[in-house]
């Protein structure tokens, strides 16, 4: 049966802006009263399976200056690999993770989440991935929000096998994705543009 | 339960001539704020096919009415009263349903609740600016407002933004999320903007301008303007490999 196939456009995007927190952290820009708390600020419980990790992500620009008017979502799976979603598969994910975090920035530019460390995850041919926590970056002068991922300082052995990685034509900016472990912390920066950018993804 | 297979299929390419380049100079702050190398490819495996989802139980009964939802009990926001509403599709064209919808904007002044924001206008003290939805079963979203004003920014000497709302949309996958800006129709300002006219495709930018509706406006009440949310499509998985424990 061959029947015609109905394509739209997706809408095109445009940038969240320097006041973006007034849609999705307003309480962090103290419009207080219309929701109980912003969305995304707590990613675990108490009853949350797995490692209690803070992440501390810092955004440059091309100049080397810290930004502080954008939004971070981390999107990761649970200790087990799972993912809070509808769209996963394999199994129901530990309820007491949402596995979706947002924040907005400190007065010196730091995106704190508190969250646990994620399982891992296969890749479509099967092999596994190394933990991962992808991102989603949108900010003034972003006019496409930008998509990237952390990786973990600790896990040098997976990090060595994972698929995407591995295939980076460029090695050496490898470590660009990857986050240091510090205690239960990892420090992630973030450079948008020059020397040290990050290595974005077009997924 | 409705008996509709699980969506596992990677999503479309993204058409990135279409979007606006991260190197926009019109734009100035995209100078220093876009990336120089092309970004990487890869196959979508499921960290980019799932993505978190929220219920209706999430929303307090005023999410969708930025008329009151900031105001003092008995007043509401100053400026003229507007429905936006529309369908959330996918370039397949099929609607996708319960999905988070965010709105923000400034008030009818051209004013944000944000304490960077400077302008001379004034704050409306029963405005705040931000608002939400979840999409119905239809994919169908809609919210009351107040039309926003143009405001002037930093960027020319003289440049203003034409009168707009910001959206922020999921999908049910990560890698749908999508910002972008709601425009009125027949505003002069739409044409002249900086940040409009990063969008390189004309074609592109009249899909992001509301029309008119009258046909759905409340009569002495609000006007209507409708507002059409594309989001990217999934390919059919019939050809993918399984995936562990699929």
């Amino acid at each position: 049966m061959v029947q015609p196939l109905p394509r739209l456009k997706e809408t095109p995007s445009q940038t969240a802006g320097p006041y973006v927190h007034i849609g999705l952290t307003p309480n962090y820009c103290e419009i207080g009263g219309v929701y109980p708390e912003d969305l995304g600020i707590r990613m675990v419980n108490e009853k949350t399976k797995g490692e209690r990790i803070t992440v501390k992500m810092r955004i440059f620009d091309g100049t080397g200056s810290v930004i502080k008017d954008a939004v971070i979502e981390i999107w990761q799976a649970d200790a087990d690999g799972l993912y809070n979603s509808p769209s996963e598969p394999r199994g129901k994910a530990d309820p007491n993770f949402t596995g979706w975090g947002r924040q907005a920035s400190d007065e010196e530019g730091v995106f704190t989440f508190e969250t646990i460390k994620p399982g891992r995850v296969p890749f479509p041919d099967g092999r596994l991935q190394a933990p991962h926590i992808s991102l989603w970056i949108v900010a003034r002068g972003i006019n496409l929000g930008l998509q990237t991922r952390m990786y973990f300082g600790d896990e040098e052995k997976a990090n060595a096998e994972d698929p995407i990685l591995t295939r980076l034509e460029h090695q050496n900016r490898v470590p660009t994705l990857i986050a240091p472990r510090s205690g239960n912390t990892y420090h992630f920066d973030i450079h948008l543009q020059g020397e040290k950018e990050t290595v974005f993804f077009d997924v | 339960m409705r008996n509709i297979k699980p969506e596992l299929g990677g999503f479309f390419q993204r058409d990135r001539s279409w979007h606006p380049p991260a190197f926009a100079p019109g734009y100035k702050s995209t100078v220093v704020r876009s990336p120089q190398r092309a970004p990487i490819a890869f196959s979508h495996t499921l960290s980019e096919i799932t993505g978190p989802v929220f219920g209706h139980s999430m929303l307090g009964e005023l999410d969708n009415d930025l008329t009151v939802n900031f105001a003092r009990p008995g007043e509401s926001a100053i400026g003229p009263r507007i429905i936006v509403y529309g369908k959330v599709l996918d370039e397949n064209a099929r609607p996708v349903p319960n999905v988070l919808v965010e709105f923000w904007q400034a008030n009818a002044g051209g004013r944000y609740r944000h304490k960077k924001d400077g302008y001379l206008a004034p704050l409306d003290p029963n405005f705040g600016g931000c608002g939400r939805t979840v999409t119905d079963e239809d994919g169908n979203y809609w919210f009351r407002t107040v039309q926003p004003g143009a405001y002037p920014w930093p960027n020319g000497i003289n440049d203003w933004r034409p009168a707009h709302i910001h959206f922020s949309i999921f999908g049910h996958g990560f890698v749908q999320r999508l910002i972008t800006q709601m425009y009125f129709e027949g505003d002069p300002m739409i044409w002249r903007c900086p940040i409009v006219r990063t969008i390189p495709d004309k074609r592109a930018i009249e899909t992001l301008i509301a029309k008119l509706d009258m046909e759905s406006t409340v009569p002495m009440d609000a006007r209507a303007y409708k507002f059409d949310i594309v989001l990217r499509g999934r390919r059919q998985t019939m050809f993918e490999n399984k995936l562990e424990g699929n």
